[in-house]
């Protein structure tokens, strides 16, 4: 790397200084300023002139200081770095546009539902109460949600789970490859195919009734792709050293999957299995297609109309009165803290386990 | 003798997925032939969807026109997006904080559909009317901007930006994936002949990842065209093709079954099950292709 046997440069000669070298760069300084020009800019316009709100103000203070930063960029250092600095920036800019929505919903969300949130919204259903008044709650659907989804978890977890140790243990040649193309493709089934995939199958012609259970069974078709491709990430990363060895005491291979390549796996594999959870928590469409609606409680998953968090939000949101809008929006609250205490749990999970054991963290 | 058996309960676990996968089409087909043989209107290019009336009439024209305009305008969002947070957080983001970066864009893959349609009703709406207006003042000259209602809610384009927002976490973390197996050597290589950090990405980094970019494309696509309620709740649900995609109107084959459900009568779920059955085709075949494509690179890179 380094050019010290290079002969030194005879004294004649003049130097180019680094600056010469490499061109003239704008100074560290040019960044700040230009953003300080396009939001004083936007604030002063907008003071002066009715300009249209917020989405008005920050077009035109992306647009000044754009022409600030790009057009001194232009004039110092050259056609390349001001094309080079536009991209940075309109890069910078896609980051900030994915994050706006989020904190956008999760603040509408908090906002709008925290003033309904109490505890006898989380312990009362809504029957006996009208669209039109206030009170009420969705304990109906908080119980109708976590039976729904403990159930498809059952249903899922180890058909997910089994379909990735065949895949990663076993699988072999054309099965394998078919299995494997399978459930890349049945990550994109649209929700609503399954909950018509179950009423179709299972309702019509199985004869189950529309109930929990059978939202349950359209909600595992949606988990069981995502916990088998998890899974069978994280048993790739469980080291072959790990195998052989307990290949080498005699044990047959499904002990040694059972004991040694599962156990050690089962940190990533818990966490894919709750992130297949979050996921499809929220899932309304399938929902409406395989159970029906009620404002009453129904523990019992197998028969009977059982309503869920998301089909209340739904039906709330369909009643259309102030009263059941803001009850929409406090089960909008309701599930995010539930996804966000599932999501949770699943990164606890994760950080739990990476420290004793090395393998299957994400 | 335990192997054999665990051997069996794995592969048949495996078997599962493929049989749900063919199940899902026969169930699907077998149960929506009846519809499809008694209507008197042409499935494809009928406009209207009357199927419990005498005689049915009903097609899948609108909508297959309202889910293509509005997934379309999903991608033509999400995907320039998508792609600039993917080079950010791989490329552009210090190291340190890249990763909690990747993780909040990630999170909104976790808000629930549900709620990114209140969201949209409540907070997207009201404030992309002036955008909107703005489009038919002075782009009206471009005809899918030109608004002859004055109305500007519940529009496609509103439903395409809500769907964009939905699916920008699956192209930008697919996108990122690849980005970052972008070979080092070669990159250093062009900043070291003198490339700005962009003409590397130009030349080197998107190059190499064009795949991911066109199969993160697809299967946001996919997820686009099947997205239920968000649209269902954005959308007004008439029956007809408009260009015009700032105005209210547009409907989908997955909002029309979950808003039409609870109505439909003996030949109105056989009806609603058939356009089901299009949509599933239509997912499958853009699955397909983008996980055929990821495959081949897959391949390729394997045999290297």
């Amino acid at each position: 790397m380094s050019l010290d046997t290079a002969p030194p440069a005879p004294p004649t000669v003049v130097r180019p200084t680094a600056a010469r070298l490499r061109g003239q760069r704008l100074p560290r300084r040019a960044l700040p300023i230009a953003v300080t020009i396009g939001i004083g800019g936007a604030v002063l316009l907008n003071m002066l002139t009715p300009v249209e709100g917020v989405a008005g103000t920050t077009v035109v203070a992306v647009l000044l200081f754009l022409i600030t930063y790009i057009g001194w960029s232009l004039s110092v250092e050259g056609r390349r770095h001001a094309t080079d600095r536009l991209a940075t920036s309109l890069i910078a800019a896609t980051f900030v546009a994915a994050v706006v929505p989020l904190v956008s919903v999760l603040w509408t969300v908090v906002e709008r539902g925290i003033a309904v949130l109490n505890v006898t919204f989380l312990t009362t259903s809504m029957r006996n109460v009208s669209s039109r008044s206030t009170g009420g709650g969705l304990y109906h659907a908080l119980i109708g949600t976590m039976e729904q989804v403990a159930l498809a978890s059952l249903i899922a977890v180890p058909v997910g789970i089994l379909t990735a140790i065949y895949l990663v243990e076993y699988g072999r040649g054309r099965t394998a490859r078919v299995i494997s193309f399978f459930v890349d493709v049945m990550v994109g089934v649209p929700s609503i195919v399954a909950g018509l995939f179950i009423f179709t199958g299972l309702v019509l012609t199985l004869g189950l009734p529309r109930s929990g259970l059978a939202a349950a069974f359209a909600l595992a078709i949606l988990m069981l792709p995502v916990v088998s491709r998890t899974t069978e990430e994280m048993l790739r990363v469980v080291p072959t050293d790990l195998r052989e060895a307990s290949y080498a005491l005699g044990i047959p291979k499904w002990r040694t999957i059972t004991k040694v390549v599962l156990p050690s796996a089962s940190a990533g594999i818990i966490t894919g299995a709750m992130l297949a959870v979050a996921r499809i928590t929220g899932e309304t469409a399938p929902l409406l297609l395989t159970t029906f609606l009620t404002q009453s409680l129904n523990p019992n998953p197998v028969e009977g109309p059982q309503a869920s968090i998301p089909t209340f939000i739904w039906d709330q949101l369909a009643s259309g009165t102030t009263a059941s809008l803001a009850r929409a929006w406090g089960g909008a609250l309701v599930l995010i803290l539930f996804v966000t205490m599932l999501y949770s749990i699943a990164r606890l999970v994760s950080w739990w386990f990476t420290g004793r054991r090395g393998v299957g963290a994400i | 003798m335990g192997d054999r058996v665990f051997r069996a309960a794995t592969l048949s676990a495996g078997l599962l997925m493929v049989a749900i996968m063919g199940a899902i089409g026969a169930f699907l087909i077998w149960r929506a032939l009846p519809a499809l043989s008694n209507n008197s209107g042409n499935f494809f290019t009928t406009t209207t969807w009357f199927p419990d009336q005498t005689p049915p009439v009903f097609g899948i024209a609108a909508l297959l026109f309202g889910t293509l305009i509005t997934a379309a305008i999903a991608v033509v969002i999400a995907v320039p997006i998508g792609v600039g947070v993917a080079l950010f957080v791989s490329h552009y983001a210090p190291p340190r904080i890249a990763k909690p970066m990747a993780f909040v864009v990630d999170l909104l893959a976790a808000v629930p559909s549900i709620i990114f349609g209140l969201w949209g009703l409540a907070v997207l709406m009201p404030n992309m009317g002036g955008l909107l207006k703005w489009l038919d003042n002075y782009l009206s000259f471009i005809p899918i901007f030109n608004n002859t209602t004055g109305i500007y809610t519940k529009s496609m384009l509103i439903a395409g930006v809500v769907l964009a927002i939905m699916i920008l976490p699956t192209v930008s973390s697919i996108s990122r994936e690849v980005f970052v197996q972008a070979p080092r050597i070669n990159i250093e290589a062009a900043l070291a002949v003198g490339a700005t950090k962009w003409e590397t990405m130009r030349m080197v980094v998107l190059p190499f990842g064009r795949p991911g970019i066109v199969s993160a494309a697809m299967l946001g696509l996919g997820r686009a065209l099947g997205e239920t309620i968000a649209v269902a709740i954005l959308l007004s649900a008439l029956f007809d093709i408009n260009w015009h995609i700032t105005e209210p109107g547009g409907n989908t084959f997955a909002a029309n079954i979950a808003l039409k459900w609870n109505e439909a009568g003996t030949n109105g779920i056989p009806a609603l099950v058939a356009s089901g059955l299009v949509l599933f085709v239509i997912t499958l075949a853009v699955n397909m292709i983008a996980r055929l494509v990821v495959n081949r690179r897959r391949i390729k890179e394997g045999s290297a």
